[in-house]
């Protein structure tokens, strides 16, 4: 007898064990896909009023779309987008550099180094929130304002030491001979590192670009407390601005939503490999 | 790219080692320079402002432990602690229950199985902004909305949910649960992947029944991945704001008031940044006292 799982469940093939089955994951489905549903079919359909909110389509229009582009919408998508799309480019290099130099090199220090990445996960952001709001406004030493500006975003997600720790872990994998090498053709050091060394760390560069796209697009604290302006706000933010219009009731709130949601759910379903390996990486080591 | 070359201590080629020094603190440069900017300045920043009244263009002016005696004698704020832990337990270990018993259900490398937890999943890496507006719009306390509607088909009469001051807290828990048990779930079947098959074949010799094979088997086997998640769920738990805030934002009448939600009243609502920091400062030693208790349960569990 081979017992591949805990409960022995998928190998019981009885008509009952199917109907449980079925039940039992179809259920499973529902309760976790139903609100997203929901949602997707809300935002085409023609509810205006939240008794309406239901998985069951009620027609399909795009006039939800269009009124919320009237109430600006679209440019808190693109203010997300620019966030996102600079603040995950900074980040990404940021990482590779810096655990480049903690998988590759001995120094005097680097026990610090990696005292200090770990003691920054251990903080959470919300608990320096209010100070961060007061450093942001006049950085050091220049007395810079970054309170209203796209750089208050995107600055603070700029170090992230989950995707350090994970490229670290990456790097001290690929084999040093191929760098040596290098070194020996008298290739430089930036040379080595973007040419050898970036090209094998592709599969990490995965796992860190998918986690780093969801914390950043999900980012809520920090464009609230930098924004100044409607103008400013990124999509999730705008959110609680769009709750009651009265030409489209909830629909301008659902397709904005939509709109928020998409995104990291269409980086999910295509990084999946990724995503799942970074998530057993990053909680089963700690 | 496994090519096995003869290993040993290779002597290092290229440039001399103190030039190696120099590049490894430069490609580390642009890292600990936005660490120090956004969480270590903020951080001390954050300790000296709670020891000052903090006034814009007037300057700061030292007050001790005022503002720590202040916000521990506040009402709101003890009432926000033991909201911010009561909802912090509770979305814990319901994720961690419902996701020990759905791991365990699904566990298997059949094709379907693999969409039914990737369909799962997907609360996980939706935006909480978005999707807690989705819920309020489902928690609509009148008796056609989405979930008083579902639970009307099992009998049970319209809620109130958000709306009243008993259900509120009970109900943003429901959505963290909702949210947070895939994730204990992928993680939990990642722990049932490495326990030893020998010991389940063992215990099937033995004639041990379904029940004292989880028991004595594959429940011990986990206990690790347990631990973590459960340290890492109450942190995230404890500091838990934008759920409140697009929920409830603390109402009615401050029923669901969670300590970062109170804090981020305090600070950028209301200007009262020295007492915002110095509860902020609390949350943070409150999130390292639980990390420093669970790892000292954690030692003292019989191996």
């Amino acid at each position: 007898m081979r017992l591949d799982t805990a409960l022995g469940l998928e190998d019981r093939r009885g008509p009952l064990a199917i109907i449980v089955k079925t039940v039992l994951y179809g259920g499973m489905v529902i309760v976790f896909t139903g609100p997203l549903v929901g949602l997707l079919v809300s935002a085409f359909g023609e509810t205006l009023d939240p008794t309406g909110f239901s998985i069951v389509p009620d027609g399909f229009t795009l006039k939800n779309f269009f009124r919320a582009g009237e109430m600006g919408v679209y440019g808190y998508l693109l203010n997300s987008f620019v966030v996102v799309g600079f603040g995950l480019l900074l980040q990404m290099l940021v990482s590779v550099f810096a655990a480049y130099s903690l998988a590759r090199k001995k120094f005097r220090g680097m026990t610090i180094v990696l005292l200090i990445m770990l003691a920054t996960m251990m903080l959470p952001e919300e608990v320096i929130i209010i100070p961060l709001s007061v450093v942001l406004a006049d950085v050091p030493p220049f007395h810079l304002d970054l309170i209203g500006s796209y750089a208050g975003m995107i600055l603070p997600v700029g170090a992230w030491g989950f995707s350090i720790l994970v490229m670290t872990e990456f790097m001290k994998e690929v084999p040093v001979e191929l760098e040596e090498a290098a070194h020996i053709d008298g290739a430089g050091e930036l040379r080595t590192f973007f040419t050898i060394i970036l090209p094998l760390c592709r599969p990490a560069l995965g796992v860190i670009g998918v986690f780093g796209f969801t914390m950043i697009w999900d980012q809520y604290l920090l464009p609230l407390i930098v924004a100044t302006e409607s103008s400013q706000w990124t999509l999730p933010i705008a959110l609680r601005s769009l709750r009651a219009d009265e030409e489209s009731g909830i629909g301008v709130l659902l397709a904005a939503s939509l709109l928020a949601l998409l995104p990291s759910i269409i980086a999910f379903l295509i990084f999946q490999r990724q995503f799942m390996r970074g998530l057993t990486s990053g909680a089963i080591k700690g | 790219m496994t090519t096995t070359l003869p290993s040993g201590p290779t002597p290092r080629q290229g440039p001399g080692r103190r030039s190696g020094t120099l590049t490894a603190w430069l490609f580390l440069a642009p890292a600990l320079l936005l660490f120090l900017y956004f969480k270590f300045i903020p951080m001390f920043e954050g300790l000296r402002m709670s020891f000052f009244e903090v006034r814009p263009y007037l300057g700061d002016e030292w007050v001790g432990t005022d503002n720590y005696r202040t916000i521990l004698s506040d009402g709101a704020f003890v009432s926000a602690m033991w909201h911010s832990t009561a909802l912090a337990l509770g979305t814990t270990v319901g994720s961690l229950v419902l996701g020990l018993l759905l791991a365990l259900l699904i566990e298997g490398k059949a094709r379907y199985l693999w969409f039914v937890r990737t369909a799962a999943f997907l609360p996980v890496v939706t935006t909480m902004a978005a999707v807690a507006e989705v819920w309020r719009i489902m928690y609509h306390p009148g008796d056609t909305g989405m979930l008083n509607t579902i639970i009307g088909w099992l009998g049970i009469g319209p809620q109130p949910f958000l709306a009243s001051e008993d259900s509120s807290l009970l109900s943003i828990m429901g959505m963290g649960i909702w949210r947070g048990t895939p994730y204990d779930m992928m993680i939990f079947l990642a722990g049932l992947v490495g326990v030893d098959r020998t010991l389940y074949e063992a215990a099937a010799v033995d004639g041990a029944s379904t029940w004292r094979r989880l028991r004595h088997v594959t429940l011990p086997a986990l206990r690790p991945v347990f631990w973590i998640l459960f340290t890492l769920a109450a942190i995230r738990g404890l500091r838990v704001f934008v759920e409140v805030y697009v929920l409830t934002n603390g109402g009615p009448n401050g029923s669901s008031e969670v300590l970062m939600t109170l804090i981020y009243k305090l600070g950028l609502q209301r200007g009262d940044l020295g007492v915002a920091a110095a509860g902020s400062i609390v949350l943070f030693v409150a999130t390292l006292l639980l990390t420093l208790l669970v790892q000292f349960l954690r030692r003292r569990q019989p191996k």
